[in-house]
C-alpha cells in the first residue's frame, strides 16, 4: 500500500480513537447529570437511607475515607521517606518498592476479603472500623509511591546545603526536603483520597451499609457505594432515583477533588 | 559564483517563530555552493540553527512557523525549486530525502546497525536485499565505520560509542545519495577524538555531497569548511571565503568575534 | 534521639506494606485449606457450584468463574489495546497544544470516574446498545467486556502516552529528516524507543481488568453459568465474591477464600512481571 495513504489512514484512526474516548465520557457525564440531577431533592441531603436520603451514607463514606486517610498519610508518607531517605539504594528499599507497587494494583475485592478475615470474622459483625483499615490498605501504596517519587525530584543539593548548616538527617528531612516536596504530596493525597471515596469492593463485607445513621465504628456503618449497588438494582423506581443521585453525588465529589489536586499543581508552577 | 554550481540559495529569507512577534531571521541572502563546505558561526541565539533548520523545512513538524523570501533548491537535472513553496506531505519527505541532517547529539534508532542505515533506503522504497545490502555496506565504508561494525550489523545500534553512532548517523544519511548535508553542531557532544574523526569524514563527503555546518567551535570552521557565514542576532553580518572570514574580514563585528573579544 | 526514633517509625512503615502482602496471602491460603484438601487441581476443571444439603460439603469448582474472568478480560483487552494507542499517539503526535491539554484532562478524568459508576450506566444505558445490535438480554461476558474495556482505556491510553512523550525530540526529527512519514516515525521510532512502558501499561491494564468488582458485577449476569455464545450471562471470580462470599459458609466459604487466592496470585505475577521485566523502576 502506498505509504501516504497507509500514514493518513492510521492517524485518522486515531484521531476517531480519541473521538470515541470522549465520546464516552460526555456520554457517562451526561446521562449521570440528566438521572442525577433529576433525581435530586432537598430530602437527599437531609434525610437517611431508611427516609429515601443519602444524608447518613455521605457521613459515613466520609468518616471511613478520613479515618483511612488519618492511617494513611503518615503511615505511608514514613514509607517513602524511609524508601527514599534513608534505605535508598539498598537491596530492602527495592524490594518493599517494589511490593508496595504491586498492592498499588491489588484487585480491591482481595483487600475486602483479606480484611473480612481479620476484622469481621473474628468479631461476628460488619463494622465501620474494617472498611476504614481495608480503605487504609488501597491507599497506603498510594501515598508511598507519590512520597517515593515527589522526594526524588528534590535535589541533593538541598539536602547536602542542611548538612552543611550542621542539621541532623531527620530535621532535614522534615524542615526542608520534605517542604520542598510538599506540593506534588498533596496533589497525590488529593488523587488518592479521590480514589478510596469512590471505592465500593473493599466495603462490601468489611463495613457492609447501614439503613440509619450511625457514629458508631463498631456496627455496620453506612457507605454510600454499597448503598448504590444495592439501590440500583432494586426493582422500584424511587430506589433507582435514589442511586442515580447519589452516583451524580459521588461523580462530582472525586472529579472536583480530583480537579483541585491538578490545581494545586498548576498554581505551584 | 555561476549559478550552475549552486546547490541552494537562499533570497531574502525571513523566519518567524509560532507566537513571536518579531523575526528571528531577517531578510538573509546566502549562496551555497555544491560540493563545498559551508560553515555558519556566530554566538549562541544569532539564528544560525534556525537558518539551518529552514534548509530542510524540519520546522515544519511544529505548527505556527511563517517564512518569507526564498530558498532555492537546484537540483541535479538543473531544475529549480523554491522548497518554501512545498505544501503536500509526498513533497517534504522527496526534500528531507535530498536534504540530509546530522544531529547535535547522536540520535540512533532503536534497531540495528544495519537497519539504522538500511532504514532510509526502505523509506525510499529500497526492498531487495542484495542491493540493501550493497548500499549499508558503501555507506557504512564511507563512513569509516564498516571495520568496526561489520561483524556486527546485527546489533543494537544503541551499544555503540557516542563518536561510532554520530559516524553512523552520517553514514545514514550519505546512503540515500543527499544532495544536501546539513550539519548542527555535530561534534558538540563528542571528545576530542570523535571530533577529529568527524571532522575527517566531513571533509572527505563533500566531493559527494554538499555540506552546510553549524559550529560554536572556530577552529572547526576554519579548519574544515570553504565558505564561513556569520551570523548575528538574525543577519547574516558577513559571508566569504573562509580564509577571508578568519583573516581579512571586512566587518569590525565579524573580526571582534572571531578573535574572541565578545561570544 | 529524635532521630533514632523517626528513622525506626519510618522502617516500620515501610515493611508495613511488606507484611500486609503476606498477610493476604496467608490469610487467604489458610482459609482456603479446606477446600483445597477437598478439590485439589480439579478445583480448576470443575464446573459446579452445588452447596451439599444441610449445608454440609457439597461440589464446588472455580471454572465458570475462572473462565468468566479470563474471556472478560480478553475480551476488555482486545478492545482497549488499540484504542488506548491511538488516544496516546493522538496526543502525543497529531493534536496541538491547545487540543491535546483538555483532551488530555478529559481522559485522565474518565480514569478517575469511579468503577461503579460505569457498572451502572453499563446496565442502564450500554446493556440496551449491546442487546440490540448483538442480541442476548443486554448483560453477558460481552458487554462486561466492552464496559471493561471503556474502563481501563484511559489508564492505559494515560501510561503509553506518557512513555511515548518520554522519545527524544531530536531523535524523531531525524527519522522525519531522512523523509520518514508521522506514522513511519511512530512506528519505527517511537514505539520501539518506549516498548517497555508500553508493554508495562498494557500489563498493568490487564491486571486491573482481570481484578475488577463493581463495573463487571453491574453487567455479568452473575449466573452460574457455562458460556455458549458470547452474549451468555456468567459470572467472574471478583464478581462472586461480591455477590455470595458475605453468605457461605464452611467449604463454600472456603471455597470462595480458594478463588480470592487465586486471583490474588495470579494479579501478582502479572503485575510483578510488568514492574520488573517492562518498567523497570528509575532509582535515581
Amino acid at each position: 500500500m502506498n505509504r501516504l495513504i497507509l500514514n493518513k489512514i492510521i492517524l485518522l484512526l486515531s484521531t476517531l480513537s480519541a473521538v470515541i474516548g470522549i465520546g464516552f465520557l460526555f456520554w457517562i457525564l451526561a446521562t449521570l447529570s440528566y438521572k442525577g440531577i433529576t433525581s435530586i431533592h432537598w430530602a437527599t441531603f437531609t434525610k437517611d437511607l431508611v427516609d429515601g436520603g443519602i444524608r447518613n451514607l455521605l457521613v459515613g463514606q466520609f468518616t471511613m475515607a478520613l479515618m483511612a486517610t488519618f492511617v494513611a498519610v503518615p503511615v505511608g508518607m514514613m514509607a517513602g521517606i524511609y524508601l527514599r531517605e534513608y534505605g535508598h539504594g539498598s537491596k530492602l528499599a527495592s524490594i518493599i518498592r517494589n511490593l508496595s507497587d504491586v498492592m498499588m494494583s491489588a484487585p480491591s475485592i482481595v483487600i475486602g476479603v483479606f480484611v473480612y478475615a481479620l476484622l469481621v470474622d473474628p468479631f461476628g459483625s460488619y463494622n465501620g472500623w474494617a472498611g476504614a483499615v481495608a480503605l487504609a490498605i488501597m491507599m497506603i501504596p498510594i501515598i508511598i509511591s507519590t512520597t517515593d517519587n515527589m522526594l526524588a525530584l528534590v535535589p541533593t543539593e538541598l539536602r547536602e546545603a542542611g548538612m552543611a548548616l550542621g542539621g541532623s538527617k531527620h530535621k532535614i528531612i522534615l524542615q526542608i526536603v520534605v517542604r520542598a516536596a510538599k506540593v506534588g504530596i498533596t496533589t497525590g493525597i488529593l488523587l488518592s483520597f479521590a480514589r478510596i471515596i469512590g471505592e465500593t469492593a473493599p466495603l462490601l463485607f468489611t463495613s457492609a451499609n447501614n439503613q440509619f445513621f450511625t457514629m458508631d465504628l463498631g456496627d455496620q456503618f453506612p457507605s454510600l457505594t454499597v448503598s448504590i449497588y444495592n439501590l440500583a438494582t432494586y426493582p422500584d423506581e424511587a430506589s433507582r432515583e435514589l442511586a442515580w443521585a447519589a452516583s451524580f453525588i459521588l461523580t462530582m465529589i472525586v472529579l472536583t477533588i480530583n480537579l483541585l489536586g491538578r490545581f494545586v499543581i498548576r498554581n505551584k508552577k | 559564483m555561476t549559478k550552475n554550481n549552486l546547490v541552494m540559495e537562499l533570497k531574502n529569507f525571513s523566519f518567524t517563530y509560532a507566537g513571536a512577534t518579531k523575526p528571528s531571521l531577517k531578510k538573509i541572502n546566502l549562496p551555497i555552493e555544491e560540493n563545498k563546505i559551508t560553515a555558519m558561526i556566530g554566538p549562541s541565539g544569532c539564528g544560525k540553527s534556525t537558518l539551518l533548520r529552514s534548509m530542510n523545512r524540519i520546522h515544519d513538524l511544529y505548527p505556527g512557523n511563517s517564512y518569507e523570501g526564498k530558498i532555492n533548491l537546484y537540483r541535479a537535472d538543473g531544475s529549480k525549486q523554491n522548497i518554501l513553496d512545498l505544501k503536500k506531505e509526498n513533497d517534504f519527505i522527496r526534500l528531507r530525502q535530498e536534504v540530509g541532517m546530522i544531529f547535535q547529539k547522536p540520535t540512533p534508532f532503536p534497531m540495528s546497525i544495519f537497519d539504522n542505515v538500511a532504514y532510509g533506503l526502505r523509506l525510499a522504497g529500497i526492498k531487495n536485499r542484495s542491493e540493501l545490502e550493497g548500499r549499508v555496506e558503501k555507506a557504512l565504508k564511507g563512513a569509516a565505520i564498516w571495520d568496526e561494525t561489520k561483524e556486527r550489523l546485527g546489533e543494537s545500534a544503541l551499544g555503540m560509542s557516542g563518536g561510532q553512532q554520530q559516524r553512523l548517523c552520517i553514514a545514514r544519511a550519505v546512503a540515500l545519495k543527499p544532495r544536501v548535508l546539513l550539519f548542527d553542531e555535530p561534534t558538540s557532544a563528542l571528545d576530542p577524538i570523535s571530533t577529529g574523526a568527524i571532522e575527517e569524514l566531513i571533509a572527505e563527503i563533500k566531493s559527494e555531497v554538499s555540506v552546510v555546518i553549524v559550529t560554536h567551535n572556530m577552529q572547526q570552521a576554519s579548519r574544515l569548511s570553504d565558505y564561513t557565514a556569520f551570523m548575528y542576532l538574525g543577519d547574516l553580518a558577513e559571508f566569504d571565503k573562509t580564509e577571508k572570514i578568519f583573516l581579512n574580514p571586512k566587518e569590525k563585528l565579524t573580526e571582534d568575534y572571531i578573535t574572541g573579544r565578545f561570544g | 534521639m529524635g532521630g533514632k526514633l523517626f528513622r525506626n517509625f519510618s522502617f516500620f512503615s515501610a515493611t508495613l506494606s511488606f507484611f500486609i502482602l503476606v498477610g493476604i496471602f496467608a490469610i487467604l491460603f489458610h482459609y482456603a485449606q479446606e477446600s483445597m484438601h477437598t478439590f485439589g487441581f480439579d478445583f480448576l476443571w470443575t464446573e459446579q457450584w452445588e452447596p451439599g444439603e444441610d449445608d454440609e460439603g457439597g461440589i464446588f469448582g472455580g471454572y465458570i468463574p475462572i473462565v468468566g474472568t479470563l474471556l472478560s478480560t480478553i475480551i476488555a483487552m482486545v478492545i482497549a489495546t488499540p484504542l488506548a494507542m491511538g488516544i496516546a499517539i493522538f496526543l502525543t503526535e497529531i493534536a496541538s497544544v491547545t487540543v491535546a491539554k483538555p483532551v488530555s484532562i478529559a481522559i485522565e478524568l474518565l480514569a478517575a470516574i469511579p468503577s461503579i459508576i460505569y457498572g451502572m450506566w453499563g446496565l442502564f444505558y450500554f446493556a440496551p446498545v449491546v442487546q440490540s445490535i448483538f442480541g442476548g438480554n443486554g448483560v453477558g461476558l460481552l458487554t462486561a467486556g466492552i464496559v471493561l474495556a471503556i474502563m481501563i482505556v484511559p489508564f492505559m491510553a494515560a501510561i503509553t502516552r506518557d512513555s511515548m512523550n518520554t522519545t527524544p525530540s531530536v531523535l524523531k526529527e531525524s527519522a522525519y529528516a531522512m523523509g520518514a512519514t508521522k506514522f513511519e516515525v511512530i512506528k519505527d521510532v517511537i514505539m520501539p524507543y518506549s516498548k517497555g512502558g508500553i508493554i508495562g501499561s498494557i500489563i498493568l491494564a490487564l491486571g486491573r481488568a482481570l481484578g475488577e468488582t463493581m463495573a463487571v458485577a453491574f453487567l455479568i449476569g452473575s449466573v452460574m453459568h457455562t458460556v455458549g455464545k458470547v452474549t451468555d450471562p456468567t459470572t467472574s471470580i471478583p464478581v462472586l465474591l461480591a455477590n455470595n462470599f458475605a453468605e457461605a459458609e464452611d467449604l463454600e466459604m472456603s471455597s470462595m477464600y480458594f478463588l480470592a487466592l487465586i486471583l490474588f496470585v495470579v494479579s501478582f505475577i502479572i503485575i510483578s512481571s510488568a514492574k520488573f521485566y517492562f518498567l523497570g523502576r528509575k532509582v535515581k
